[in-house]
């Protein structure tokens, strides 16, 4: 390293740093890992983007125009993968990575250099479950995993030299995970600001605790599962394979014992972000406080009792059946509790409507519409009609991107001039959001019905009357899509200047991350602050 | 705390958390057996007895009936014909029925093959009770050769009265080297 300047551990003056790609390679600094996790997120975001366009595309009429049925069905698989592990874990994390020191009056993440290799695991991993396209290009392979994001035996069993790839990803992306849950966890129990007390502690730092002990519980299990399913594969084991004693409904049940929890791994931190947001711009205090942090546990908790109700129509006992659908059904009562939080949080509150509160309250109405939905397919005797239509396409949408990205897209706006310390293009902005919001709905909505009338998920051709509905959707998709280069415009364009932003940058904000400049010292806090 | 304590206190916390992921491994390989356990007592994925059951004296419930369907299948790589002679049957709880399947090698070269039963509603797996099936062993097959499998079993008059039919499935594949 080109350091000018020998520092200590703990010297916490702001010394000299290398430059270049060698700051990037070597940082150990919260903030320029937090950064690269997200320009990482974001390049994911569009690169898992791009693939869904190529199936919208294929969908837009019925009948094989543009691709052969294998490679559609690999598009979805790694579209999925890359959403969930490449672009909305990785958002999570760069926020983690930038807020939580901030947040709690730390200097910097507890563990810095495991923070490095956390981050640095994550473009291998990618490289890894995209070579196959790129090798099949050359006549090596079949291309990339084509047994959709869930893996199922027996056909992940079968599949060609993507699934042992996407087996190889899963486990870098499944070890930076727990390597970066490690140190949040470190972080937020050891490094708090004097005074600081658990239930002191903002509400998104509480949301990353959480979802750090549920991604240290839940990980492994996915890592042990495509570990047998690797052994299947190679070295004769029968864990999945029912010649050999083996039985393929046990792969689904450690998958969705990991795969449940996970949904709530993507999306507590974004619930997180909301008491931030809607009280800053309603300018009110944040209500519930505790209720919230309560809610957090309890759905972080039930999260990993419920796993069974993604295959209710494999053929369970009944008693199993009811266990899955109330224990399902009984998660919305502390999601519930969250919604009334946010609500009562704005309720007469004087409300300026700026990105970052128009993409929460978006937020808010379509993460419900989700939520509702989800109650429909909890019910084993609805499931039985919706399972695998694309209801449940359209279910799980509005809840990871309508919940998770719009969600994390809100986060962004809001803490960005604090970043950069340049404010965004509002008007971009808001136009970024009507585009997305309006996009998004006529995207998702045609596939609540195009599942209801029985569309099934997963399938490069339909039946005739799905025609019109699979072009709207499509249409939107492009609309969707398009629109998400203008985020990236307005994000260069705020990072490359602006007007300047001022320390508390919105009039309600509140926390510690205000107090400090924008953007902030390259070591937050170089003095605890004492909480009162 | 000074700084040479917190990076102590930090490290332990650390290595801490990544016993508990290594633990959370473990649980996750132990669900394997816990899971066979669990589907033996529940008959949970419809895996029924796997070994010849000794023939008890029950008594025939002539009161009520039973419809009893057969499947078969052949499994990839494995190219057979399979399917059973009858394709649906009724009978009392407590009677020894006994039925067979169908198999012809058409290929050129001798096969092994293993069939795995499945029954469906799994709560009736614990009550299909086989006393003699094809399925205990591996079937050699030479080329060109077929053969008539049997099946004698009884289903048990514990069989919930819920349960009007029983569907007994077989999946016939390639025999596993060495098992």
């Amino acid at each position: 390293m080109t350091t000018a300047t020998v520092s200590t551990h703990d010297d916490h003056h702001d010394h000299g740093h290398p430059s270049g790609i060698k700051r990037w390679l070597f940082t150990t600094n919260h903030k320029d890992i937090g950064t690269m996790y997200m320009i990482f997120a974001l390049i994911m975001f569009l690169v898992g983007g791009m693939m869904i366009m190529g199936v919208r595309a294929e969908l837009f009429q019925p009948g094989m125009q543009l691709m052969k049925p294998e490679f559609f069905n690999q598009l979805i698989g790694v579209h999925a993968l890359i959403m969930i592990f490449a672009a909305l874990m990785p958002v999570a994390t760069g926020m983690a990575n930038w807020l939580i020191p901030m947040m709690i009056g730390a200097p910097d993440m507890a563990l810095p250099r495991l923070n490095n290799w956390s981050f640095w695991l994550l473009p291998p991993a990618a490289t890894l479950l995209v070579m196959p396209f790129i090798l099949a290009l050359f006549g090596v392979g079949t291309g990339a995993v084509a047994t959709g994001w869930t893996l199922y035996a027996p056909l992940s069993v079968q599949g060609g030299m993507g699934v042992d790839f996407a087996i190889f990803s899963i486990h870098l992306l499944g070890i930076s995970s727990i390597l970066a849950s490690i140190n949040v966890v470190v972080t937020i129990l050891n490094m708090r600001a004097p005074g600081m007390t658990m239930m002191k502690m903002p509400l998104f730092v509480w949301a990353w605790l959480i979802t750090a002990f549920l991604l240290i519980a839940t990980i492994p299990v996915l890592a042990g599962a495509v570990t047998m399913l690797l052994t299947d594969r190679h070295f004769d084991t029968h864990f999945f394979d029912a010649a050999g004693g083996g039985d393929p409904i046990l792969f689904q049940h450690l998958f969705w014992f990991f795969g449940h929890p996970e949904v709530y791994i993507l999306l507590l931190p974004i619930w997180g972000f909301m008491p931030h947001i809607l009280s800053a711009f309603a300018r009110k205090p944040i209500y519930g406080h505790k209720a919230q942090v309560y809610s957090f546990w309890a759905i972080g908790i039930m999260s990993v009792i419920v796993w069974a109700h993604h295959f209710f129509t494999v053929g369970m006992p009944i008693p199993a059946l009811l266990y899955f659908m109330y224990s399902t059904m009984a998660i919305s009562l502390p999601l519930a509790v969250l919604f009334f939080c946010w609500i009562a949080t704005i309720w007469r509150g004087s409300m300026t409507f700026e990105t970052p509160m128009l993409f929460a309250l978006g937020f808010v109405i379509l993460f419900g519409i989700g939520g509702l939905t989800g109650l429909v397919l909890a019910d084993v005797a609805a499931d039985a009609q919706y399972h695998h239509s694309y209801f449940v396409v359209a279910h799980f949408h509005y809840t990871l991107f309508a919940g998770g990205i719009m969600g994390a897209m809100a986060g962004v706006y809001f803490w960005l001039p604090k970043f950069t310390g340049h404010m965004y293009d509002e008007k971009l902005g808001k136009t970024h959001f009507w585009l997305t919001a309006i996009s998004f709905n006529l995207t998702f909505i045609p596939q609540f019905f195009l599942g209801l009338a029985g569309m099934p998920r997963r399938i490069p051709d339909y039946a005739l009357q799905f025609t019109e509905f699979n072009m709207i959707s499509s249409l939107g998709a492009f609309a969707l899509g398009l629109s998400q280069l203008l985020f990236v415009y307005i994000i260069i364009k705020c990072a490359r200047g602006g007007e300047k932003a001022s320390d508390r940058v919105w009039e309600g904000a509140k926390g510690l991350e205000f107090t400090l400049p924008s953007p902030p010292p390259y070591h937050s806090f170089t003095t605890q602050p004492v909480v009162k | 705390m000074n700084g040479e304590e917190l990076r102590q206190a930090n490290k332990r916390l650390a290595l801490k958390l990544g016993a508990g992921a290594v633990v959370a491994l473990a649980f996750g390989f132990a669900l394997v057996p816990l899971y066979n356990v669990l589907c033996e007592a529940t008959g949970l994925n419809g895996k029924t007895n796997a070994e010849r059951a000794r023939p008890a004296a029950v008594k025939v419930d002539k009161s009520r009936w039973v419809t009893v369907q057969f499947t078969g299948t052949v499994m990839p790589g494995l190219s057979w014909a399979f399917y059973p002679k009858v394709a649906s049957m009724r009978v009392h709880p407590g009677e020894i029925t006994r039925v067979s399947y169908y198999a012809k090698n058409p290929t050129n070269q001798t096969i092994v093959g293993q069939a795995v039963p499945s029954i469906t509603p799994g709560q009736a797996a614990q009550h299909f009770v086989k006393l003699d099936c094809f399925c205990f062993k591996q079937q050699a097959l030479e080329p060109g050769a077929e053969k008539e499998m049997g099946l004698t079993f009884i289903i048990s008059p514990e069989l919930s009265k819920e349960v009007g039919t029983v569907t007994l499935s077989y999946a016939f594949f390639p025999a596993v080297k060495g098992s």
